[in-house]
C-alpha cells in the first residue's frame, strides 16, 4: 500500500529546545496508524510539525508526494489535512453551528454528511446553537472531531482524542473512528491509552526522545508484551 | 445544511443563557445617577450627553479591542490614528468652510462625507502600512510592541507638528448641526444626537458583520485561537491586515467626530485619549465589541455626571470605575481572549 504521508530526517527546535531528531515516518494510504511513546517524546510536536504550527528545522514531509514542510499552516490544511489538537481548540464563543460552519471551508455543509456526524454524537445536534463554551470535555472532543469530518480529508491528524474521557464517549469516539476508517481515511492517531490504540490501529510507530524507534503493525505490537514493555514501558495486561 | 435546516436542527434546542447584567449597566449608572442630579432636564443634557461621548470613545476604541483581540497586539500608537484622521478632515473642511457655514444640509453633507471617506481611507492606508512595517517585526514581543507604537506615536505627532504647524486648527460644526433640540424643557445638541445615531450605526455594524458572515465568524474564532484558524485553512494574516486597516479607520472616524465635537483639533489628542480607550478596551473585556460598547457608555456618562455633581472627582471617574469593574469581573465585562 503507498504512503500517503512521509516524513523523512524530519527535525523540529522550539526555541533553543532541539524537540525531533530526524523522525523517519509513512502513513499508508487507508489505513490508521497509531503514533505511540511516553509523554516527552515528541508525538504532538510531529503532528504540530507536520501541520506547520512548529516549523521542521530539517527534513522532509511529503503529502502524496509532494513536500510540505515549507508550506504555511492554511496551506497545509488547504492540501487535505484535517487535524484534531489534543487541547481540542474549539471556539468557545461561536456555537456548535458556527464551529462547524468555519470548518465547513469549501462551502455549505453537506447535509447528509452531517446527519452522519449527528448519528455519532448526538449531542451536537442537541446543542447545535450552544456556545462551544458550554459544552462538556466530552463534548468539546465530539465537535473537535466533527469539525475535522465536516468535510473529506485527504488525511487525519488526531492528537490524543480520549485523554481524560469518560468511557460512554470513549466509545463513541472509537465507533466513530471504525466508521471512518471503513470508508477509506488515512489517519495518523496519537494515543496514549493502548487498548484503544489496539483497538482502531493497523500499523504503530512508537516514538522516545524524538525518534521513532519502532514501526510495525499494531497487531504484532499487541501480542508481544516484551515489546510493549521495553518501548512504552507497559504491558496489556496492566494497562486495562 | 439550509437555513431550514439549521432552524429545524435548532429549534426544540436549549439556547445559552446569555449574560446580559453588564448591558444593563449604563441603564443602571443613568437611574441611580437620577435623584442627586436637580433637575430631569439636566440629567437628560447631561445622559444625552454622555451617550455622545461614549458613541464617539467606542468608535476610537472598537478598532483597539480587535486588533488587540486578534492580532494580540499592544497598540499604543492607535491614537495617531485618531489624530490624524481629524487632521485629514480639516484638509477638506478648512477649504470647504463656506459650505460648512451655509444653510443647507447638503452643502454641509458635501463637505462633511469627503472629509470622513479621505479621514478613514488615509488612516485605513497608513494602519496598513504601520502594522507591515512596525508591527509585524513584534509579532508575540510585548514589550517592544508597547515601546515602538509609543515611538510610532510620538513620531506622528511630530510630523503633524511639522505639517501643520504647533497651533489647534479650528474645525466648527457645520450649520446644520449647530444649536440643540428641545426634549420638554431639556436642550440636547444637535450634533450629540448625530454621534449616538454613528455611534450605534458602527455598533450595530459590527456586531451584524461579527455574528452574520464568515469574515465575523473568522475574526472572532481568530480572537479566541489564531492557530486553530490557520489549522481550519484561512490564512489568517490577510484577516489581521484587514482588521487593522478597519480599526485604524474606524481611529480616524473618530477623530473627525472628536474634533468636530471639540470643534478644534491638534496634534496631541490622540495621545490624550489614548488613556480613556484603553480604559473602555480593559473594562469590556479585550477582544469584545459588545463590552468595549458598554465599557465606553459607562466611562462616559460617569464622567459626566460625576463633572456635573462633583466636579473634582471626575478627574478619577475613569480609574475608579475601572477598579470597580475590575473588582467584580477581572478579565472585563465580555471577555474574549484569555492573553
Amino acid at each position: 500500500m503507498s504512503e500517503l504521508l512521509t516524513l523523512s530526517g524530519v527535525e523540529t527546535h522550539i526555541g533553543r529546545y532541539h524537540i525531533l531528531h530526524g523522525v523517519e515516518l509513512g502513513v499508508a494510504e487507508g489505513q490508521t496508524t497509531m503514533l505511540l511513546g511516553r509523554n516527552g517524546a515528541g508525538k504532538t510536536t510531529t503532528l504540530r510539525t507536520i501541520m506547520g504550527l512548529w516549523r521542521a528545522s530539517r527534513g522532509e514531509i511529503r503529502l502524496g508526494g509532494e513536500r510540505i514542510e515549507a508550506l504555511s499552516t492554511p496551506d497545509i490544511a488547504r492540501a487535505g489535512i484535517g487535524y484534531v489538537p489534543e487541547t481540542m481548540a474549539v471556539f468557545s464563543d461561536l456555537t456548535v453551528r458556527e464551529n462547524l460552519v468555519l470548518a465547513a471551508r469549501e462551502g455549505a455543509m453537506d447535509p447528509t454528511r452531517l446527519d452522519w456526524i449527528f448519528g455519532f454524537f448526538p449531542p451536537l445536534k442537541k446543542f447545535w446553537l450552544s456556545r462551544a463554551g458550554t459544552l462538556s470535555g466530552g463534548q468539546k472532543q465530539m465537535l473537535s472531531f466533527a469539525r475535522s469530518l465536516i468535510e473529506p480529508r485527504r488525511l487525519l491528524l488526531i492528537d490524543e482524542p480520549t485523554k481524560g474521557l469518560a468511557p460512554a464517549i470513549i466509545g463513541a469516539l472509537i465507533d466513530c473512528l471504525q466508521e471512518v476508517k471503513r470508508r477509506g481515511a488515512t489517519i495518523l492517531l496519537v494515543e496514549q491509552n493502548f487498548r484503544v490504540a489496539q483497538e482502531i490501529g493497523d500499523m504503530v510507530g512508537v516514538m522516545d526522545n524524538g525518534r521513532v524507534v519502532h514501526t510495525g503493525t499494531m497487531a504484532e505490537l499487541a501480542a508481544d508484551q516484551a515489546l510493549q514493555h521495553r518501548l512504552l514501558g507497559l504491558s496489556l495486561d496492566t494497562h486495562q | 445544511m439550509s437555513a431550514q435546516d439549521n432552524a429545524e436542527v435548532g429549534a426544540a434546542l436549549p439556547k445559552t443563557p446569555r449574560d446580559y447584567l453588564p448591558l444593563l449597566l449604563p441603564a443602571a449608572l443613568a437611574l441611580a445617577a437620577l435623584p442627586f442630579i436637580p433637575s430631569s432636564s439636566t440629567w437628560v443634557t447631561l445622559t444625552i450627553a454622555g451617550l455622545a461621548m461614549g458613541m464617539m470613545i467606542f468608535i476610537m476604541a472598537s478598532g483597539l479591542t480587535l486588533i488587540f483581540g486578534l492580532m494580540d497586539v499592544l497598540n499604543f500608537g492607535h491614537g495617531a490614528f485618531i489624530a490624524i484622521g481629524a487632521y485629514m478632515a480639516t484638509l477638506v473642511l478648512v477649504p470647504l468652510a463656506g459650505w460648512m457655514q451655509a444653510d443647507s444640509v447638503w452643502l454641509n453633507l458635501a463637505a462633511v462625507v469627503p472629509a470622513v471617506i479621505l479621514a478613514m481611507g488615509a488612516t485605513a492606508l497608513l494602519g496598513l502600512g504601520f502594522e507591515r512595517i512596525v508591527i509585524m517585526p513584534v509579532y508575540g514581543q510585548h514589550l517592544k510592541q508597547i515601546l515602538i507604537t509609543m515611538g510610532g506615536m510620538i513620531v506622528a505627532e511630530q510630523i503633524l507638528y511639522a505639517f501643520f504647524g504647533p497651533q489647534q486648527i479650528p474645525l466648527p460644526l457645520p450649520t446644520t448641526l449647530r444649536g440643540s433640540f428641545l426634549i420638554g424643557e431639556a436642550a440636547v445638541e444637535k450634533y450629540r444626537v448625530v454621534a449616538v445615531s454613528v455611534g450605534l450605526v458602527v455598533f450595530v455594524t459590527m456586531l451584524l458583520i461579527l455574528n452574520r458572515t464568515k469574515i465575523g465568524l473568522l475574526i472572532r474564532a481568530g480572537v479566541e485561537n489564531t492557530e486553530m484558524v490557520e489549522a481550519l485553512g484561512y490564512r489568517i494574516t490577510r484577516l489581521f491586515v484587514g482588521v487593522f486597516m478597519a480599526g485604524s479607520a474606524l481611529a480616524g472616524l473618530g477623530g473627525v467626530m472628536w474634533g468636530l465635537y471639540r470643534e478644534q483639533v491638534n496634534a496631541a489628542m490622540g495621545a490624550e485619549l489614548m488613556v480613556l480607550v484603553f480604559i473602555v478596551v480593559i473594562i469590556g473585556g479585550l477582544g469584545s465589541v459588545t463590552g468595549c460598547f458598554i465599557g465606553a457608555l459607562l466611562v462616559a456618562l460617569a464622567t459626566n455626571y460625576a463633572g456635573f455633581l462633583v466636579p473634582k472627582l471626575a478627574l478619577i471617574t475613569d480609574i475608579a470605575l475601572m477598579v470597580a469593574v475590575l473588582l467584580w469581573r477581572p478579565r472585563g465585562l465580555y471577555p474574549v481572549t484569555s492573553r
